[in-house]
């Protein structure tokens, strides 16, 4: 069975590589490219996969998932600007895919014992959104 | 990973058909065989799985979907009435179903061409005919 948690944060960002030109950094991110930084309201859906539990009918607690989720993602991200305050975003891009791998590796070793995390998809707007499910 | 791209376009058809008599027509198609047409506000997802450019932090170049999208669908599409501006709708009804085939179809067409053979994959499209109802092609 698949259970799905979504919480919500705001944050800036800039697209740029280091060492690449105006030039290419517009090419590669367009509008994001702007040195001075922008902002999105991020949607993150977190799925988790597991039987529920015979005792409980859970398949995970999720008032234990929003805590995780408000410790790892929503607390370090929430109103920030993640290349200068969210490593390792002062050396990673911080596109939709890095930040979306980033989350997933926060999330990832939380959820042992029969409960797998599934799938993590984050909007970073209500047009463009990842899906991640930890391969490589 | 996968990324989903959502667009819009907005177009009008009616749902019709000459192999059924009018009776038929309305039976089978209801209010979306008014003789006028009616029309929707499209809402189109396009899934594309790639690898993870570490380089980058892309998966796809945007701006190269987006126009590809956008040649392919939306200008195609836009504020166009599907039945009489389309070739493609001439003997084909523009059901939901069928209007997401054929937006497959010119996406597919287009996509070697502009990714590479080493690009990234189209995977799913999901059309939105409104918010109630959408069909989704793998």
């Amino acid at each position: 069975m698949l259970i799905t948690r979504r919480v919500d944060f705001s944050a800036s960002h800039v697209c740029r590589l280091h060492g690449a030109s105006d030039e290419e950094n517009c090419a590669l991110y367009g509008l994001a490219a702007n040195p001075h930084g922008h902002g999105h309201n991020y949607i993150l859906e977190v799925t988790l996969e597991g039987d529920p539990d015979p005792a409980t009918g859970m398949v995970f607690d999720l008032k234990q998932l929003k805590d995780v989720l408000n410790r790892e993602v929503v607390e370090p991200m929430d109103h920030r600007f993640l290349n200068y305050e969210v490593p390792p975003f002062d050396r990673l891009v911080p596109t939709v895919e890095n930040v979306a791998v980033e989350i997933w590796r926060r999330l990832e070793p939380h959820f042992r014992d029969g409960v797998r995390l599934a799938n993590v998809r984050l909007y970073e707007t209500e047009d463009l959104f990842v899906d991640y499910a930890g391969e490589r | 990973m996968r990324l989903t791209r959502r667009y819009r376009f907005s177009a009008s058809h009616r749902l019709h058909s000459d192999r059924f008599d009018p009776a038929e027509n309305e039976r089978i198609y209801g209010k979306c065989n008014n003789p006028f047409g009616h029309g929707h506000d499209y809402v189109l997802e396009v899934s594309v799985r790639g690898a993870l450019d570490e380089r980058t932090g892309r998966i796809v170049d945007l701006e190269v979907l987006d126009g590809l999208v956008n040649a392919q669908v939306i200008s195609r599409f836009e504020h166009k009435n599907l039945n009489r501006e389309l070739g493609a709708f001439e003997a084909t009804i523009p059901t939901t179903e069928n209007l997401a085939i054929e937006i497959r179809r010119g996406l597919q067409q287009a996509w070697h061409p502009a990714f590479g053979a080493n690009g990234p994959a189209i995977e799913r499209i999901r059309l939105e005919e409104t918010k109630r109802n959408s069909i989704e092609l793998q």
